[in-house]
């Protein structure tokens, strides 16, 4: 889907915490109360005053039931808001928010996630999200399974384990210039034997607690939160099978699909400046290369990716987070930013932002 | 800032699921060593089978027999299995298309070679469990096979079989470590000195006992600490006539809101000291501990006179 020609929506702010190995001692609502906080202030608006509120998070990271409900004692839900929560990543939180804002049922909205991945065993927490009759009762761990699309993606040629090494040491080279992430430097982690084979230690996103908020606005809310906009021009979000055996691992059809239903692909479109990609392993982002077309004059994951930060149920909110705040900047005039969710790239959301050419710096 | 309260957490959480008629064949299949798949509306036999074509998502029904023997289309090595998966030693997660299906299917290769001796393109075949009840798991693994080929074609099968399993039971166990976080760390020490620890919101001024760190109406985090009570005011209550599993409490008792003294909402409580039908609404009281209790035990009258309606009538 696409914006409509009488209503966009646009990214006016966003905030993330500093991306952790454990939040030590703080409960989700104290981890996300600062992003909160600082992503208003961006805006100048205070709680009451946006229209929509919408989060993603999942109880089984924390094991703790209902705990989206405590996390919105942080957005001060009373007197009555109103308000949406998926238990999916925040990205699709955000899909679901800029529905409401073309619709023009809002002209504000606020979309936080997080995760505390610290408080469990994280590869046999997402083993629950698989089929029950076939899957989950081998509880294939989420390290395995990337693996064996991994494998795939080796035996098809498309990458060897030297590409593979060489997007987690760029990435994580990126990531120096990043202050919010825990994985940088070029020493980190890039040796070390088999975690998985064929995945190495490098080729895994460390296990990391965090937040993330972004506030979207619609209509003359936009040039009143922010003096640079970066409009959603399309997202789309689509789903694969869920059997793994069905797929062809080493492709993203869903992927390739959402990203021309929301015209990153467009004729006359120049390529993407900026992608931002969450592949938490170095294979899936070969997969998702090839699926966005992305070539040599895209910048991948400058923010260091999901390879050095990775709050799951937040990473994908923070992909259109980076993408955005770096439009912002003046860094690029076009970015795609990519969420996933399920197991081995299984359901994969696209966001296509630009600035209208309303960036400083030179015409293309 | 003392270190904040953690305390192993288990949560299991087992699901009885009912199968339906492609399932059930399946794993009462499994049961009895046969190997069930089902034809897609494309021709293409899916093992395991699904109910809807994963691509036109119709109704598939038609179901044929495929061999035990198969080829691994992928596979990664666990060096370190953990809980709950096939095999307690080294082994490699394997997708297996098995000979006459067209998709593959998860399980555990036991490979006492070590990785070396696995790959893609290798023949495999199934390991069955010696104790079968109609699960994935009546496979126990599968095992390197040498060239022997099962049959080509699938073979039409009815899926019908004598006492067909129609559910299962999905046992889960995750563990983790809880942590209430900061504010109620402080909470929960203070209870422990048998003292009461609200936090008063900066721009509202309100008191929250017990606090969770952030005040719900102005969205802004909390941390002042207020020392409420100990004293407070009953504000609502109900009488519970329905005894608790494990708890040694004789009924009726009394289960009420109480709004501690400078507290600006009410908690809860049990309320004994006093027969059942004599509690009501203002009734002054104060917290009961037991010895090395934790938390209060229960709130018994203070003796003191009601509170006015006037004074509690915005907490209740």
């Amino acid at each position: 889907m696409t914006g409509t020609d009488t209503r966009k929506a646009a990214v006016v702010a966003f905030a993330q915490t500093d991306h952790v190995r454990a939040a030590d001692g703080l409960s989700e609502v104290e981890m996300l109360l600062p992003v909160l906080r600082e992503v208003l202030d961006r805006t100048g608006l205070s709680t009451g005053e946006i229209d929509f509120t919408c989060s993603g998070s999942s109880d089984y990271l924390a094991g703790r039931p209902f705990s989206f409900t405590m996390a919105l004692d942080g957005v001060g839900a009373w007197p009555p808001i109103s308000e949406s929560h998926v238990e999916m990543d925040g990205a699709w939180a955000l899909y679901e928010a800029w529905v409401k804002l073309l619709t023009g049922e809002a002209d504000t909205a606020l979309v936080y996630a997080w995760g505390k991945s610290s408080l469990g065993d994280l590869p046999m927490v997402l083993t629950r999200q698989l089929d029950p009759y076939h899957l989950a009762p081998l509880w294939p761990d989420s390290v395995s399974l990337a693996a064996l699309q991994a494998r795939s993606v080796l035996d098809a040629g498309l990458a060897d384990e030297e590409e593979l090494a060489g997007i987690a040491a760029r990435s994580r080279r990126a990531a120096e210039d990043n202050p919010h992430v825990r994985q940088r430097g070029p020493a980190a982690r890039t040796a070390g034997g088999y975690l998985a084979a064929p995945l190495r230690a490098h080729d895994v996103p460390p296990v990391t607690d965090g937040a993330a908020a972004v506030v979207l606005a619609a209509g003359d809310a936009v040039d009143r939160l922010t003096d640079h906009p970066v409009w959603i021009s399309g997202m789309d979000h689509r789903i694969e099978a869920h059997g793994l055996g069905v797929r062809d691992l080493t492709d993203s059809p869903s992927t390739r699909l959402a990203a021309e239903r929301a015209g990153l692909f467009d004729p006359g479109a120049p390529p993407p400046d900026i992608a931002e990609l969450h592949a938490p392993f170095t294979s899936q982002e070969v997969i998702l290369r090839n699926a966005l077309r992305l070539g040599e004059e895209t910048v991948v994951n400058p923010s260091g990716g999901p390879l050095a930060a990775n709050p799951v149920m937040a990473a994908g909110l923070v992909r259109i987070g980076e993408a955005a705040a770096r439009l912002a900047r003046g860094e690029g005039r076009r970015a795609v930013a990519h969420a996933t969710s399920g197991p081995c790239l299984q359901h994969n959301l696209v966001a296509v932002l630009d600035t209208d050419g309303a960036a400083e710096g030179e015409p293309r | 800032m003392n270190e904040v309260l953690t305390a192993p957490l288990v949560v299991e959480f087992p699901f009885t699921r009912s199968l339906g008629p492609v399932q059930s064949a399946f794993l009462t299949g499994l049961r009895e060593g046969t190997v069930l798949g089902a034809r897609g509306t494309d021709g293409r036999i899916l093992v395991p089978p699904t109910e809807y074509d994963p691509v036109t998502a119709e109704e598939i029904r038609d179901l044929v027999e495929v061999a035990s023997t198969g080829t691994v289309t992928t596979w990664s090595w666990n060096a370190t299995p953990r809980r709950g998966q096939p095999l307690q030693h080294p082994f490699a997660w394997v997708l297996v298309r098995l000979d006459g299906a067209d998709t593959a299917l998860l399980h555990a290769l036991d490979a006492p070679g070590g990785p070396e001796s696995v790959s893609t393109g290798m023949r495999v075949r199934i390991r069955w469990a010696e104790h079968r009840g109609g699960a994935i798991t009546d496979i126990a693994c599968f095992e390197p096979a040498g060239d022997e080929e099962g049959p080509a074609e699938p073979a039409p099968h009815t899926g019908t079989f004598a006492d067909p399993v129609t559910g299962i039971v999905a046992e889960a166990r995750l563990d983790y470590t809880y942590t209430p976080g900061r504010a109620q760390t402080r909470y929960l020490n203070a209870l422990a000195e048998h003292r009461t620890l609200g936090e008063r919101c900066p721009r509202c001024r309100k008191v929250y006992v017990p606090p969770r760190g952030a005040c719900p109406t102005c969205g802004v985090a909390t941390d002042e600490q207020v020392e409420v009570g100990p004293a407070g005011t009953v504000t609502t209550f109900c009488v519970v006539n329905i005894k608790a599993k494990n708890l040694d409490i004789d009924v009726p008792y009394v289960y009420g809101h109480i709004a501690l003294d400078g507290a600006g909402l009410a908690l809860h409580g049990r309320i004994a000291g006093i027969p059942y039908d004599q509690v009501r609404m203002g009734l002054r009281v104060e917290p009961v501990w037991t010895e090395g209790g934790r938390y209060p035990d229960h709130y018994r009258p203070t003796g003191e006179p009601d509170a006015d309606y006037e004074t509690y009538k915005e907490l209740l």
